[in-house]
This record gives structure tokens, C-alpha cells and sequence, in this order.
């Protein structure tokens, strides 16, 4: 493994990120890195080998040594290609050895808030018997993951729905970035399984129907492990322009078997079995098809870097009381305009661990929590009552299908001002529609349908500021690729030189966070902006990256 | 692919019932991943077993759906996912995935105890497809079953790494060679699904005493592991020392 640097590592988030990301956070999240995959490996995560017994680095997109200079890094610690079901796994058994407590198929329904600035804990039913239960905590941390299943395409899992994200909406409380989908640029095409970034990492690279790889002409330098949101909006265009593979023309090849098939046994074990289930193909003679698929949602619940909840009222910020929250469900904001492969399960360690410690330290076991008043986490039984007896027309799959399709075609890869007006339109009469939604099961005891409805619920919340956040920012920044206005705008023109330039007022350009309040009931979202935060935690440690164009 | 082969048959002549999806050796080759529209209907029987805890009083029984095989996506899981959505809401079973790695769409599929998502339909429409929960488990509601005591299991199995002296985490990594890693390869993907054990006749007879295969070797290829086991215990093999001292970096 060539010498490495957290510092190079931190450039590369921070232009990975387009210049949205907040530096503190990822000065923060990359000088913990090494340590947290230290950590990791000494709890017992089987990470792979080099020849001298040390753990595997693997290339991934975006890395670089020498603060761009230096060519393909190999920084992505990795466990075959099973690296976050190890880590899972791993920190569950390691999490047996204490006395933790699981809540095992609890479904956290509400926050319970004292006004907006302090929340007391939450309400969640148990599932197997569909007992109530008011949480009362001195601290919630909220990691409910993604909201992929907006979506009628995504890699990640049916329980995606983006609920922590919708009680903070309902809770009063804001979103930061929604409009930030990333789209992996190997999805399967048809089934959606993902084909880890790995595969190009060891080796693997795209292929139009002309057999040509086509990424060299995008990405010069970094070719196919370039950052994803290239990858993915290059392979669009090549659909586009008629290249695409398949009777449709409407997908791209990813080519494997040009590698040795003793390391894809070794590395790529998982994903070849995947394919072969998904599509029938064996990786070791033939290519698989492909398709950019909605995979990571950026935004999420703004945080500062200790995972403080953050409201933002009269462009002052100011703390949420014992408020947290962490990963994908989560926006520190480390990934700004499009994450970085690999960096996901890193801001979940490190930030977890951080909120973790955080709360070690300025509380000790036994603090007062606090007392419930009787009506504590009373909105969440209303609503619980009024989608359990829900007896419009409309059933819940029908409903979470035309909001999928709907984010599919007006909130894809490329988007349009017209386009994604005829999608506000058509997803706020969708969003209306929930008060017409049909639950059959009135059971109790484990009612997926109910539990479905819920996570409809929370799906279309995320989905509306998804999509107008996404109408409002008038640029193109990382994930978010406006086909009427291609060009990112910052405070100055950083494709020249800035001496000179007149720098632009937070009102006239784009480097700053898109933060939304839905009002519920009318399906509206308010807009406001909180600037990026321009500085590390220690200038001397780690010098701010400047922004600058985006290339690979 | 050879050993594994021959992993996948030590494995089947313990728990035969298990279908080895871990392997890639005997899968059939996948149909095409979304199915073309406009096709002729392909109307197949869906047999699935069903418990409303609602109704104790009413003994479970098996219901029969129809899909369109035309007009559905390739799996078992897919299917399920279909007559949930367009026929009955309340049909009730877990996933989340749908892609082999959570585990929490393992029930018995025409007899064979594995994972919905990724097991295929059978083509021909004049065999029924036959669902039912995991064997021998209690049922919470029809395809859902207790897990509890399978969770009670793997904890007590303390299923985490112990050495004699362990530094303090974060400080140093291990050294470890690739040949040692890989004596881990088949032992650390397991995905507690309970496929094996739920398919196991001690376990069935005896779960409250014995763990089953997927506590007792807390990885994938139980017969490989017991197997193992069972030679230490015996003492006809040792541990070997590792090829380089791990703790060699923290010093
Ligand atoms: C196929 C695939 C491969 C990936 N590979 C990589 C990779 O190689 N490297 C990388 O860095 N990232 C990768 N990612 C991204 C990364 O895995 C995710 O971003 C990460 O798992 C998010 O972690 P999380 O803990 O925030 O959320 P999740 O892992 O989504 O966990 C959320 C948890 O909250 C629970 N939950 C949700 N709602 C409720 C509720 N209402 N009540 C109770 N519980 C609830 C869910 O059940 C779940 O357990 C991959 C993602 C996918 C889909
Ligand atoms: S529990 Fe583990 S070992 Fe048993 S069948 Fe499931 S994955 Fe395999
Ligand atoms: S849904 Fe996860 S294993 Fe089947």
C-alpha cells in the first residue's frame, strides 16, 4: 500500500462533496478515520489481507493521493466484499458483551418534543403485540437510515423510508439538502441490487454497446472511479446518445472478466454470487447489466459535528435539546453535494462514536430524564388511530407506486425546471392523496400494512422537499444535475481568477444548505439557507481545502 | 470451486434440508431481470400458510393465491411482495433487502427451509409454490415466527472476539496472514437467518437446550464447523499458531 495522508483524504471528501460540505465535520470525520478502522479491527471485523498481514486497502471513487496530485489512492478498508454486513455483525456481538438493551422490531412512530428546542424522548409500537410505548430520554439519537424507497428504483433496503427524517417534519423541525439523491452507477438494471464500487476499484470499468469504455473520455485521470455523480450522469448520456446495451438501448455493461478470476473469487465473492442470482450472468466471462440507481440520500437532519440537532429560525442556529442524529438519516454535513463510496459506513463509526462519547461526557448514568406530561406522544396515537381505521379508496401500494414513479422521472439524474414543476404538481396531488389511503388489516399484532402506511407517510414527506428543494436550486452542484442551469455558482467564479471578483452575497449564489419545513397538512415546504461552514476545527492542524472546479 | 463443492456436500449430508444458497454451484440459471410486458398470462398457484393470532380459536390453514408469472418479478419474495400489494394487505412476512443479506426473509419454500428473495419461482405452473414459516418455530402471524429464543442462543454464545490479553481498541491493528484470514472464509458471512437451524431435527426436538448449527458456529457452513468442532474436542486437531504473531505492531 503506497503512503496515504488523512489530510489528502479530507481534500478529497471536500471537492467529493462539490464545496457543500461543512469542513469541520469532515475535518473531523477523516482525522478519526484510521483509528475508527483500527477500532473496528480490533473488536474483530475479519477485514482482508495484504501479503504482510495487514488490512486490505481497496481503490474507490473519488480517492486521491496528494491533494489531487498523486494519482488513484487505495484507502477503502475493506472485508471482501461484505464489508458493512462484517462491521454489522461484528459490533452486535461486541454490543452483547454490555448490558444494551434491544427494543428488537420496536417501530418508532414519533418524537416526543417539549416546544421545538428539547425533545424528551420518542413513542414506538412493539410490533409482536402492538403495545404503545412513551420512551422517556435524556437523549434520542436518531439513525433510521435513508429514504431510497421514494424512489421506483434504489439500492437499499424496503425498510429505507426516511421515518427519523418525517418525525423530525412532524416534530416541527427542519431537513437539510434533500434535493442531494445520489444515484450509484451500478445498480442492476431490473432488479436494483447494488454491484459494490469494488468491482472498479479491482479493476472492473463500463462499457457502451460499441464495447468502448467510455468513461476515459469523461474522467481522463480517474476514468471509472471517478466521483459517482460523473459516473453516473456520463452513462446517462451515453443512453442518451443512442450507446446504450440490451434490446432497449437503455443500459450499460459493467466488464469484470477481463480480471483474474482467482481474485474475483477472493475480492468480489458476494456480488459475483449476486449476479449470477439477479441476472444469470457469471462475472468471470460476461459483462453485467447495469444502470445508475437512486442509492444515498445526502441530506437529512442537519447536525453540527458532535451530532447536535440544529433549528434554524431567523438565520440563527440554535441547538435542539437532547436531540442527535447520525448516518444517512443524518446531514453533518460530511458528504455536501454527493458522497464519496466508502465514506458512508466511515460517518457512521465515527459519528456514532462521537455522539457516543459526546453524551459520556457531559452526562453520567442515572441523570434525571425528566418527567412525561399525560399527553405526551398523544399526536402519535391520533395518527395511529386515524391510519389504522383508514377507509378511503386508495390502497397504500398503489399510492407508494405513483410517488415512486413520480420521484423516478422528475427528480432522476438530469433535471428541468419544467420537468420537475409537472412533478411538484403531481406529487403534491399524491401527497393529498394520503388522506384518501385504504389500511385492510386492523390487527394488532405485526400489521405490515399499518406499518406500510407509517412508512408511506414518512416516504412522502421526505419525497416533497426532495423534489422542491430540488425545483428551487438554480445550479449544478455534485448529485444535482440541472440540465437549464449547468454550472455551479459560488460566491466567486472559481474557474477564474478570484482577484478582482466582486464576491457574491449568500442571497446570489449557491454554496449554502438548503434547509425545509413542511407544513403538513398543506403539503408546502418553506425554503431557507444556512451558509457552509468554511473552517476546520483547527487551522493548524488542517488547513481549509478552497473551493475550486471540479474535476476528475 | 472444487472445495467448495465438496463443502456444499459435507454440509448437506448433516442438514440435508438446507438449501445451499451460500454456493454458487448449483444455482439455475436466472431468468431475465424484469420480465417483458404483453407476454400471455402465465397463471400460477401460490399456496401460503396462514395464522391469524386475532383468531386463536381458528386453526391455521393454507390459502391459495394466483399471479401472473408474466407480470412478476422472478422471485419468491417478488411474489409475496405481489399479493400483498394487489391482492391481500394482510398476508404477513418479513423482508427487508431482497438481496440475501439480512436474513429476514427465510421461511420454507416447497419444502426446503431459505430465503424468499433469493429464491427463484419454478417455471412450470402445473406445480404449485408452497410457502410456510420456518419449521418448528412458534409463529407470531403466517409467515412471521418467534425469533427470541434463536437471539437468547446467539448471545449466550458471547459471539465475540476474546483473547487472552487484549490491548485497548484503536490503538494498533492485528497482523494476520492471508492464509490464516482466509480459514475464516465460509465461517464469517453468516447472516442469522436460522435456515440451518430451523431445519435441524435436535434443534427442533431440543431448542431449548441445544443451540443449533447457526449459534454453535456462528458462521455459514455449519457442517464444515461442527465438523471442526468436533475434531478439537476430540483433540485430533489443534489450533494452529497463527503464521505471524498478531500482536507484533503493538508493542
Ligand atoms: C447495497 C449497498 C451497499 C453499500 N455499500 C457501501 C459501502 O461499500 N461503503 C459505504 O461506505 N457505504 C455503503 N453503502 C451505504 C451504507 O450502507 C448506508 O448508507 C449505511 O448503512 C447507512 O447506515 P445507517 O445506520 O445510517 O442506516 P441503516 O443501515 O439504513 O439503518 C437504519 C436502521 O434503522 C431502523 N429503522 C428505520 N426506521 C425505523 C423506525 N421507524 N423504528 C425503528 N427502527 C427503524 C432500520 O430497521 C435500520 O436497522 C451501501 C448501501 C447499500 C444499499
Ligand atoms: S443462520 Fe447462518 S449458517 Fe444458518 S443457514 Fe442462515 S446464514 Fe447459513
Ligand atoms: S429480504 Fe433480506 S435476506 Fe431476503
Amino acid at each position: 500500500m503506497e503512503e496515504d495522508n488523512w489530510l489528502w483524504h479530507m481534500y478529497d471528501t471536500v471537492k467529493g462533496s462539490d464545496w457543500l460540505g461543512d469542513q469541520d465535520a469532515i475535518h473531523y470525520m477523516t482525522r478519526e478515520a484510521p483509528k475508527a478502522v483500527i477500532e473496528l479491527e480490533n473488536f474483530g471485523v475479519p477485514f482482508s489481507r495484504t501479503k504482510d498481514g495487514k488490512i486490505y486497502q481497496r481503490a474507490f471513487g473519488g480517492q486521491s493521493l496528494k491533494f489531487g496530485k498523486g494519482g488513484q489512492a487505495h484507502r477503502c478498508a475493506a472485508v471482501a466484499d461484505r464489508t458493512g454486513h462484517s462491521m454489522l455483525h461484528t459490533l452486535y456481538g461486541q454490543s452483547l458483551r454490555y448490558d444494551c438493551n434491544f427494543f428488537i422490531e420496536y417501530f418508532a412512530l414519533d418524537l416526543i418534543m417539549e416546544g421545538k428546542n428539547k425533545c424528551k424522548g420518542c413513542v414506538a409500537m412493539n410490533m409482536e403485540d402492538g403495545t404503545l410505548h412513551r420512551f422517556l430520554a435524556k437523549h434520542t439519537i436518531i439513525a433510521t437510515g435513508g429514504y431510497g424507497r421514494a424512489f421506483f428504483s434504489c439500492t437499499s433496503a424496503h425498510s429505507c423510508t426516511g421515518d427519523g427524517n418525517a418525525m423530525i417534519s412532524r416534530a416541527g423541525l427542519q431537513l437539510q439538502d434533500m434535493e442531494f439523491v445520489q444515484f450509484h452507477p451500478t445498480g442492476i438494471y431490473g432488479a436494483g441490487c447494488l454491484m459494490t464500487e469494488g468491482c472498479r476499484g479491482e479493476g472492473g470499468f463500463l462499457i457502451n454497446s460499441k464495447g468502448e469504455r467510455f468513461m476515459e473520455r469523461y474522467a481522463p485521470v480517474a476514468k471509472d472511479l471517478a466521483s459517482r455523480d460523473v459516473v453516473s450522469r456520463s452513462m446517462t448520456i451515453e443512453i442518451r446518445e443512442g450507446r446504450g446495451v440490451g434490446p432497449e438501448k437503455d443500459h450499460i455493461h459493467l466488464q469484470l472478466h477481463h480480471l483474474p478470476a482467482e481474485q474475483i473469487h477472493s475480492r468480489l465473492p458476494g456480488i459475483s454470487e449476486t449476479a449470477l442470482i439477479f441476472t444469470g450472468r457469471d462475472v468471470t466471462k460476461e459483462p453485467v447489466p447495469i444502470i445508475p440507481t437512486v442509492h444515498y440520500s445526502m441530506g437529512g437532519i442537519p447536525t453540527n459535528y458532535k451530532t447536535e440537532v440544529l433549528l434554524l429560525e431567523d438565520g440563527k442556529d440554535t441547538i435542539v435539546e437532547g436531540l442527535y442524529s447520525i448516518g444517512e438519516a443524518g446531514c453533518s454535513s460530511v458528504h455536501g453535494a454527493n458522497r464519496l463510496g466508502a465514506n458512508s459506513l466511515l460517518d457512521i463509526v465515527v459519528f456514532g462514536r462521537a455522539a457516543a462519547n459526546y453524551i459520556a461526557e457531559k452526562y453520567k448514568p442515572g441523570d434525571n430524564p425528566g418527567e412525561l406530561t399525560a399527553t405526551d406522544g398523544e399526536n402519535a396515537v391520533c395518527n395511529l388511530d386515524k391510519v389504522r381505521y383508514s377507509k378511503g379508496k386508495t390502497p397504500t401500494a398503489v399510492l407508494r407506486l405513483a410517488m415512486q414513479k413520480c420521484m423516478q422521472t422528475h427528480a432522476g439524474v438530469f433535471r428541468r425546471e419544467d420537468d420537475m414543476k409537472e412533478g411538484i404538481r403531481k406529487l403534491t396531488d399524491i401527497y393529498k392523496q394520503r388522506d384518501d389511503l385504504k389500511v385492510t388489516d386492523q390487527s394488532l399484532i405485526w400489521n405490515s400494512d399499518l406499518i406500510e402506511t407509517f412508512e408511506l407517510q414518512n416516504l412522502l414527506a421526505c419525497a416533497m422537499q426532495t423534489m422542491i428543494g430540488a425545483e428551487n436550486r438554480k445550479e449544478s452542484r455534485g448529485a444535482h444535475a440541472r440540465e437549464d442551469y449547468k454550472k455551479r455558482v459560488d460566491e466567486y467564479d472559481y474557474s477564474k481568477p478570484t482577484e478582482g471578483q466582486q464576491k457574491k452575497p449568500l442571497t446570489e449564489h449557491w454554496r449554502k444548505h438548503t434547509v425545509t419545513d413542511l407544513d403538513l397538512n398543506a403539503a408546502e415546504v418553506k425554503i431557507q439557507y444556512r451558509p457552509v461552514r468554511d473552517e476546520t476545527l483547527d487551522p493548524k492542524e488542517c488547513a481549509l481545502v478552497p473551493p475550486a472546479v471540479r474535476s476528475y | 470451486m472444487a472445495g467448495e463443492l465438496q463443502l456444499f456436500r459435507l454440509c448437506r449430508n448433516v442438514l440435508g434440508q438446507v438449501r445451499n444458497y451460500h454456493s454458487t454451484a448449483n444455482l439455475c440459471a436466472a431468468a431475465a431481470a424484469a420480465a417483458p410486458a404483453q407476454k400471455p398470462k402465465l397463471m400460477k398457484k401460490v399456496e401460503v400458510y396462514r395464522w391469524n393470532p386475532d383468531q386463536p380459536e381458528k386453526k391455521p390453514y393454507v390459502q391459495t393465491y394466483e399471479i401472473d408469472l408474466n407480470d412478476c418479478n422472478p422471485m419468491v419474495l417478488d411474489a409475496l411482495i405481489k399479493i400483498k400489494n394487489e391482492i391481500d394487505t394482510t398476508l404477513t412476512f418479513r423482508r427487508s433487502c431482497r438481496e440475501g443479506i439480512c436474513g429476514s426473509c427465510a421461511m420454507n419454500i416447497n419444502g426446503t427451509n431459505t430465503l424468499a428473495c433469493i429464491s427463484h419461482m419454478d417455471r412450470d405452473v402445473n406445480k404449485p409454490l408452497k410457502i410456510y414459516p420456518l419449521p418448528h418455530m412458534y409463529v407470531i402471524k403466517d409467515l412471521v415466527p418467534d425469533m427470541s429464543n434463536f437471539y437468547k442462543q446467539y448471545t449466550s454464545i458471547k459471539p465475540y472476539l476474546q483473547r487472552k490479553n487484549e490491548p485497548v481498541a484503536g490503538k494498533e491493528q492485528y497482523v494476520q496472514s492471508e492464509r490464516d484470514r482466509s480459514k475464516l472464509d465460509g465461517l464469517y458471512e453468516c447472516i442469522l437467518c436460522a435456515c440451518c437451524s430451523t431445519s435441524c431435527p435436535s434443534y427442533w426436538w431440543n431448542g431449548d437446550k441445544y443451540l443449533g448449527p447457526a449459534v454453535l458456529m456462528q458462521g455459514l457452513n455449519p457442517g464444515k464447523a461442527i465438523a471442526e468442532i468436533k475434531k478439537m474436542l476430540s483433540g485430533i486437531a489443534k489450533k494452529e499458531t497463527p503464521d505471524i504473531e498478531p500482536m507484533s505492531l503493538h508493542k
